[in-house]
């Protein structure tokens, strides 16, 4: 019986590793051609490089302008993020904190606006930026906060519901406000949503591509996938030169992934869960 | 002890107002323009329901919206199923290579639709044609070429990213469902194929209203992959409605117009999501 489970979970393991394999193929080919020449590629796309090639990586790295766009991606991912955290945990502890006709009016607010999808506000969200002329970054971080916090609410939402009461009212006779309340005792015991809330907007600000090109998109301010985008239009069919670049634009979000893989899948799960 | 008003409406005033400044008056005023003529600048003409009128006569647009839903139906399948066949694999009995195996199968969603549309059209244009010289097969050949290989590489690309996603909802319900259910079935008898069809299939109900709600809403609302991977070519053949309603937005600049389409485009996707929420819901109470 024993033989037989131990038998089964190597199965298993190798079953596993060949899935894993051909799950991971497309990176691979990525990878192992962009090391590739220009020439090369065209006659053996599937082998190994017969002789490797450094030279695509400098040149990518350059075209795509990599320190700019990697810091643009990053400022605006940060501070959304730093934005979406804090607004809508107050919100929500303000919904928790009061019930009655109001706060289940807002809820619902929350509710519905989480089912409208972007398309079907874009162009007047545009028009209305432009008019008040915050097509720029700030701007751009307050469409995040906007579209993103119906989600976020109803996660900080369901785990205030677990903190009790007594717990706020116990640091207020203690002579706190509510705003230290909600600082140094509320926040700090909502770190797990708060994970969940980073991981899940993280993935989408780092990648979002479509709003950015509409409210960035000038020189100096493009992030890594407009970058891409652009760099893909003017080197089109240079797979040499574009391959390190796909390459270049996804090494940040796998050493970040290696590193917090467990948060992330939490998070993750979290979110699509509760 | 009740929060005072003034805290209240302080907590809350940054999101409301970034929720009315983004969705809200963008709503309204989203409706208003899709009445009339709009240039992105000022409001032409009031036409009342004339672009309600054009749309529906308008072959292109109608096009990309049976596109969409084809290809919303391939995806959501294949992804559900393959979702799920993972999330039943990766909660065997294998060590550390449960989390080795789960972190591999995730990777794709972590990339942007942009980076995999670029990656699979390499993939799809260059290492297929390897792929048909190496085998002397024709299926590889001239990927993305047509509408029906530009169909299915947007749906192998988009099953290939969400799959990973949804497995990981799959398998917080699989580790939900108690071990002593499982060995008691075990010691009754049932075999593997019993234990998933009369144990597992019946408790994921709850699992299953949430992965096809969130794959098919996304699946919907699929741009950048669209973009990247096919441009909508040849010819217009693989636009999907999201990209249609872009290109009229802000290519030919007939914001009116094209608004009256993302309003016809938000009630399609209301619509469905509200159906699939009630079948799904019924099912689960249904069991």
């Amino acid at each position: 019986m024993i033989a037989q489970n131990k038998a089964k979970t190597y199965g298993f393991i190798l079953l596993g590793l060949v899935l894993s394999i051909f799950w991971f193929y497309p990176f691979y080919l990525v990878i192992v051609n962009s090391f590739k020449t220009k020439s090369e590629i065209f006659v053996n796309t599937l082998g190994f490089p017969t002789k490797a090639t450094f030279e695509n990586y400098p040149e990518a790295f350059a075209a795509l302008e990599f320190i700019q766009s990697f810091f643009n991606s990053l400022v605006i991912t940060t501070l959304s993020i730093v934005l979406i955290c804090i607004c809508t945990s107050m919100a929500a502890y303000a919904l928790s904190r009061r019930k009655g006709k109001m706060s289940s009016a807002i809820y619902f607010i929350f509710a519905i606006c989480m089912l409208i999808p972007f398309q079907s506000i874009m162009i007047p969200l545009i028009s209305i930026f432009g008019a008040i002329d915050m097509l720029n970054r700030a701007g751009l971080m307050v469409m995040y906060l906007g579209l993103g916090s119906s989600l976020a609410v109803f996660l900080y939402f369901g785990a205030l519901r677990g903190i009790p009461q007594a717990l706020d009212e116990a640091a207020i006779i203690d002579g706190c406000n509510r705003f230290q309340v909600y600082r140094y005792i509320i926040l700090p015991m909502l770190k797990p949503t708060t994970v969940t809330v980073i991981v899940l907007n993280a993935i989408w600000f780092w990648n979002d591509y479509l709003l950015p090109s509409l409210v960035i998109n000038k020189d100096g301010m493009y992030t890594i996938p407009l970058k891409m985008f652009y760099f893909f239009g003017e080197y089109s069919k240079q797979w040499h030169l574009a391959l390190a670049a796909l390459v270049i634009a996804i090494i940040p979000i796998i050493v970040v992934y290696m590193f917090l893989q467990k948060y992330i899948i939490k998070g993750i799960s979290d979110g699509a869960v509760k | 002890m009740k929060m005072r008003n003034s805290t209240y409406w302080i907590f809350l005033a940054p999101c409301l107002l970034a929720l009315a400044m983004v969705l809200i008056l963008p709503f309204f005023q989203g409706v208003y323009y899709s009445f009339t003529e709009y240039n992105g600048f000022e409001v032409t003409e009031f036409v009342g329901l004339d672009n309600y009128i054009k749309l529906f006569q308008d072959d292109q647009f109608l096009y990309s919206l049976l596109f969409t839903g084809g290809f919303s139906v391939a995806s959501v399948i294949g992804i559900n199923i393959i979702g799920l066949l993972l999330a039943l694999f990766v909660t065997q009995k294998m060590g550390k290579f449960n989390t080795v195996f789960r972190t591999i199968f995730f990777m794709p969603n972590l990339i942007g639709g942009i980076i995999l549309g670029f990656i699979w059209q390499f993939i799809f244009l260059k290492a297929f044609e390897g792929i048909a010289d190496l085998t002397g097969l024709d299926f590889f050949k001239g990927w993305l070429a047509d509408t029906e290989t530009g169909f299915w590489g947007l749906v192998i690309l988009f099953i290939w990213q969400m799959s990973g996603y949804i497995m990981i909802i799959y398998i917080s319900f699989l580790n939900n469902i108690p071990d002593e259910l499982i060995e008691a079935s075990t010691i009754d008898g049932a075999n593997v194929w019993q234990r998933f069809w009369k144990i597992k299939f019946p408790l994921l109900a709850p699992a299953f209203t949430v992965s096809l709600f969130l794959s098919l809403s996304n699946a919907f609302k699929v741009y950048d992959q669209n973009m990247a991977l096919t441009a909508g070519g040849p010819f217009s053949s693989t636009q999907m409605a999201t990209m249609n309603i872009y290109d009229s937005a802000f290519k030919v600049q007939e914001m009116g117009y094209a608004q009256a389409k993302a309003i016809i485009f938000l009630l399609i996707i209301t619509v469905i999501s509200v159906i699939q929420l009630y079948m799904t819901r019924k099912r689960e109470t249904d069991l």
